[in-house]
C-alpha cells in the first residue's frame, strides 16, 4: 500500500521544517550575542534542504532532509560603544549578523510548510482509515 | 466462478491504487516545497488509468497516450530513467512520471507551487473517496446477490 509511504515523506518534511524552526530560534535568541564561546560575535545559521529519495527506482516518493547547516560569513554590524567591555581599541563592538526581519519571515514560511505537511498526513490518515472499513 | 465475483471490482481497485500513488507524489511535492532545485512531479492520471486497466475484461479501452514520455536507450551504458512504478494489469510498461510546468519561476529553481499542490491534493483525496464509495457500492451489491434469502 503506497499510501503508507506518505507518512514517511511528510514526516521527513515535518522534521526538516522543525529543524529549520530550531535554527531560526537560535538566530533570534542570539540576535544580540556579541560574544560566543570563541569570544567572537554570533553568526547567523541557515539550514540547507535536500531531496531524499526513498528508493532509487521509485521517483514517486521524495522526502526531504537537512543536508547541512551553514554559517553566514558576512561581517556583522559595528556599533560605537567605547564603554562596552568587548569594544576594540577604536571603541567599536561587532554585533551578530542576524537580520531579525529576515528571520521572522523565515519563521512564518517554516511554520506554514510544517502545517501543510501535517495536513497532508491527516488527510492520508483519514483516507486510509476509510479504506480499512471498505465493504462494511 | 469465484474470480467472476472479484473481476467486477478490478477497475475501481486499479483506480484506487493509482489515486494513492498520485497522493504520494503530491505529498512529496508538498514536503519539498522549500528544497532548492526540486522539480514538482505529477501523474498523467488519464493515461495511467488507461494503461493500468488495459486488458481488463469489461472495460472499454480509454484512448491511451501512455509511455510517450519513456526515453529509449541505444547503448547498454545509458542510465535507465526511473519511471512511475505502477505497471498495468496485463504486465505492460509502467506509466512515466511527468514534470509540472511552473506558472511562475523562483530564484532557487524550485517548481513547487503550493496553491496548485494543495488544490491537487484536495482534489485527489475527494476522488479517492469517490472510488472508495463506488467500490463499497459494488461490494454491497455483490453481497446482496450472494446472500441467500
Amino acid at each position: 500500500m503506497s499510501m503508507f509511504k506518505i507518512f514517511d515523506v511528510s514526516g521527513s518534511g515535518i522534521s526538516a521544517q522543525s529543524q529549520r524552526l530550531n535554527v531560526i530560534a537560535s538566530n533570534l535568541a542570539n540576535a544580540d550575542s556579541v560574544a560566543g564561546p570563541d569570544g567572537k560575535a554570533y553568526k547567523a545559521r541557515q539550514v540547507v534542504f535536500q531531496t531524499q529519495l526513498r528508493d532509487a527506482n521509485d521517483q514517486g516518493s521524495a522526502g526531504v532532509r537537512v543536508a547541512n547547516v551553514t554559517e553566514d560569513q558576512t561581517e556583522g554590524r559595528r556599533i560605537h560603544d567605547p564603554k562596552h567591555p568587548l569594544a576594540d581599541d577604536k571603541g567599536y563592538v561587532t554585533m551578530p549578523n542576524v537580520n531579525v526581519v529576515e528571520e521572522m519571515v523565515n519563521m512564518i514560511s517554516a511554520s506554514r510548510s510544517y502545517q501543510s505537511n501535517v495536513e497532508v498526513m491527516n488527510t492520508a490518515k483519514s483516507l486510509l482509515s476509510k479504506t480499512l472499513t471498505l465493504g462494511n | 466462478m469465484l474470480n467472476r465475483l472479484s473481476t467486477h471490482f478490478d477497475f475501481h481497485g486499479e483506480a484506487l491504487k493509482l489515486r494513492s500513488e498520485r497522493q504520494r507524489v503530491i505529498a512529496s511535492n508538498i514536503a519539498n516545497a522549500d528544497t532548492p532545485g526540486y522539480a514538482a512531479r505529477d501523474v498523467d492520471f488519464k493515461s495511467a488509468l488507461a494503461n493500468a486497466t488495459k486488458g481488463l475484461p469489461g472495460v472499454a479501452s480509454l484512448p491511451s497516450m501512455a509511455n510517450s514520455g519513456a526515453i529509449s536507450t541505444t547503448s547498454a551504458g545509458h542510465m535507465r530513467v526511473p519511471t512511475f512504478s505502477l505497471s498495468n494489469a496485463a504486465g505492460g510498461n509502467p506509466t512515466p512520471l511527468q514534470y509540472r510546468q511552473p506558472a511562475q519561476g523562483s530564484m532557487d529553481s524550485n517548481s513547487v507551487d503550493m496553491d496548485v499542490e494543495r488544490a491537487n491534493f484536495a482534489d485527489n483525496s475527494i476522488r479517492y473517496e469517490a472510488s472508495l464509495r463506488f467500490l463499497n457500492g459494488q461490494i454491497k451489491t455483490m453481497n446482496l446477490a450472494v446472500t441467500g434469502q
